[in-house]
């Protein structure tokens, strides 16, 4: 018996290696990300995300070279203690600690015959003592990068920092209005709302007043319309920009929400109404044809029967159209641009404006991502079901 | 695609299906059809749409006439080296997604944390390309002699061997974009093919092992068959999705170090170069190239419709 389950066990034992493998390589990245976007600054330049839980730089040439005489936490000679920030200052530099190490104390040599460090070691070294002094000390994780984001704070310290002292730059009042920033994605969150929800509601509308038709209304040549607006599916979006933009400069349009609204709404419809079309349709024809019987009204049916049965269908659509259009770039690069910068527009625009400016992406990146994933996250059935309808049946 | 039969009792008069389509008629033909045809024309136009195309010709170098933007798209050297890009997009990447997908989708139907395993398989599908770039990024870090703080390279290192510069070293930047698509898509072919092998009866599968086939005989001479008609709509749908791949080009190298496809091309014909002809000339041939499969992908509908 014994021996049977074991072999069930180990023949299974090749399906877990390979699933839990693939479902690593799938998180890693963007768990880096996340630790990383946690850490303070000086840090993610430094060193790996994977060594957050590390011990920090120079803890261990400082415990080789000092350790012995100044104890591990640098306080054993009360004369030198290292945790005094004002003897560390004297020392910031590696060449100047360097050259104390190797001077004479009291007629004795400071390391007492032990080899000097090699420079590198050295920079570590006083790396770690501006950190246990207190000069640069910093903690292993900090919300500081997010808050940057949020507030669209540029500088070289952060924002909480710059604000204590009073040296914030000239966007920045130090205040709740910060969040409102042009530069910071707090605004930039706002933006792809305000983009995003009437380009959500608009289509669905729109598609359910087509699809109703399609489904229960007579009218000549119905199968070939609905043919040709769901054959739509095929005009790669690239295609319609440069018409378009021309049109709305001439009418103004550009840098507008509603300019945005309205295209959105345009591509988001032949899917729509294809998937709206085959839901309403399938549903029972009894229901309808009672209703007729009982006097409603085509209205009346569409909003008192269609559309309550219809929101299975909704959901997913909405869903689509939600993580469709706050995913955007390139749509909201054409006909938003630096106006009213969205989430994507704000990131793309800061890799290169900044750079390698880790700790900003990172935790701008988590911003733009929280929203889409907690929808996910929290209404798969709808996700998948939508999908499964569009792509089983095309 | 059965056409439903609208009841007799509920036939109404002839204005009002025009009021509930007219919305969204009305949107398509402005923001769809009004400037698809438009690009259409444009491509046999020159670079600002004043003049035939013909007017860019050169004494003495080839010219295709009116269709010298056509000319320009299938013969210089940038277009065929996106077209060959392209190419390698579309077999490593679909080959990569669907492959991957069906090995998570038959694994993940065999353990108990079935749900957990594909919504982390699928969670990509929620992140935009931009962050999907800079997560990616990050793991291509090219840092300094001392620091690598991105992963590859640190596990280069940890293995002896030399730090690359991945995005911009062209033996490997565009299969360091690629493994980005397989990320990101992977999800998408897992779940439709899982639900297609769920719908596989057990007694059959039950029969094959009774009759001592492998589990591996089991995969590849019942499951496969069957859910053939999947697989190959799950193909043609990702091979029109990479033959439009734009935003993890645009976001990671912008199409340097030659990483260019053909979308890109368009975009930079016409935003960079400010060649709008070109640019629809390009548009028109990625339209070309996708429509087959689309056609292809419909009779295959129609005929899974019948079979049900």
């Amino acid at each position: 018996m014994i021996s049977d389950r074991i072999k069930m066990i180990l023949s299974g034992l090749p399906t877990h290696v390979v699933l839990i493998g693939l479902c690593l390589i799938w998180l890693v990245p963007t768990f880096g990300l996340l630790v990383t976007s946690l850490r303070p600054f000086q840090d993610i330049n430094q060193s790996g995300w994977w060594t957050a839980l590390a011990p920090p730089r120079g803890a261990e040439e400082y415990s080789q070279t000092c350790a012995s005489c100044h104890g591990s936490n640098g306080k054993e000679i009360a004369t030198a203690d290292l945790t005094d920030p004002e003897l560390i200052g004297q020392y910031s530099r590696s060449i100047k600690l360097l050259a104390m190490l190797k001077r004479e104390i009291d007629g004795q040599p400071h390391l007492q015959g032990a080899p000097a460090p090699e420079p590198q070691q050295a920079a570590d070294i006083a790396d770690y003592l501006k950190r246990i002094s207190g000069i640069a000390a910093r903690p292993r994780f900090t919300l500081s990068n997010y808050i940057d984001a949020l507030m669209g704070y540029r500088g070289t310290a952060n924002y909480a920092a710059d604000c204590a002292t009073g040296e914030q730059a000239l966007d920045l009042n130090c205040n709740v209005s910060d969040v409102m920033n042009p530069r910071g994605m707090g605004r930039a969150f706002v933006n792809s709302l305000l983009v995003t929800i009437p380009c959500v509601i608009l289509p669905l509308l729109f598609a359910s007043f087509a699809g109703y038709a399609f489904s229960w209304l007579d009218f000549p040549g119905r199968m070939l319309l609905f043919a040709l607006l769901v054959g739509l599916q095929i005009v790669p979006l690239q295609m319609t920009l440069i018409p378009i933009s021309r049109v709305y400069a001439q009418l103004g349009m550009n840098g507008t929400f509603i300019g945005i609204w309205l295209f959105h709404t345009g591509f988001g419809l032949p899917y729509a109404i294809y998937l709206m079309r085959n839901f309403i349709g399938s549903l029972p024809r009894e229901i309808f044809e009672s209703a007729y019987l009982d006097g409603m009204s085509h209205w009346t049916v569409f909003y008192k029967l269609a559309l309550p049965l219809s929101v299975p269908a909704l959901a997913s659509l909405a869903i689509f159209q939600f993580l469709w259009i706050w995913n955007d770039l390139l749509v909201a690069l054409v006909f938003l641009g630096g106006q009213k910068p969205v989430l994507t527009y704000q990131i793309s625009n800061m890799v290169s404006s900044l750079g390698a400016g880790w700790h900003l992406l990172t935790a701008a990146a988590f911003v733009s991502m929280a929203l889409p994933m907690i929808v996910f996250f929290a209404l798969q059935r709808f996700f998948v079901r939508g999908m499964l309808a569009g792509a089983v049946k095309g | 695609m059965s056409d439903t039969q609208v009841p007799e009792i509920m036939r109404q008069g002839k204005i009002a299906p025009w009021l509930y389509i007219a919305p969204a008629l009305l949107i398509m033909t402005a923001f769809i059809v009004y400037p698809g045809i438009n690009t259409f024309l444009l491509s046999f136009k020159n670079e600002d749409g004043t003049m035939s195309a013909a007017a860019a010709c050169v004494e003495g170098e080839p010219c295709w006439g009116v269709l010298e933007n056509f000319r320009y798209a299938l013969t210089s050297p940038s277009m065929l080296n996106a077209f060959r890009n392209n190419l390698l997009w579309v077999f490593l990447m679909v080959g990569g997604t669907v492959g991957l997908g069906l090995l998570i989708a038959v694994l993940a139907d065999r353990v108990k944390y079935e749900a957990l395993a594909k919504a982390i398989i699928f969670m990509p599908m929620a992140i935009s390309f931009v962050g999907a770039g800079i997560i990616w990024k990050f793991v291509y870090a090219y840092g300094t002699s001392q620091v690598q703080i991105g992963l590859l390279n640190a596990i280069v290192r940890k293995l002896g061997g030399e730090p690359i510069s991945w995005l911009s070293e062209p033996a490997f930047n565009n299969f360091a974009l690629i493994l980005v698509g397989i990320w990101m898509w992977t999800g998408f072919c897992m779940t439709i093919l899982s639900a297609s092998l769920k719908s596989v009866p057990t007694e059959i599968l039950e029969a094959a092992r009774v009759d001592g086939a492998t589990e591996w005989r089991v995969f590849w001479k019942v499951m496969v068959p069957i859910i053939m008609p999947t697989i190959a709509v799950v193909v043609t749908t990702m091979v029109i999705n990479v033959l439009k791949i734009f935003d993890i080009v645009y976001v990671m190298t912008g199409g340097n170090y030659g990483t260019e496809v053909i979308a890109n091309r368009m975009y930079g014909e016409m935003y960079v170069s400010h060649q709008s002809g070109r640019s629809a000339a390009i548009a028109v041939i990625l339209i070309l190239l996708t429509i087959p499969f689309m056609i292809w992908n419909v009779r295959r509908f129609r005929a899974q419709e019948a079979i049900r």
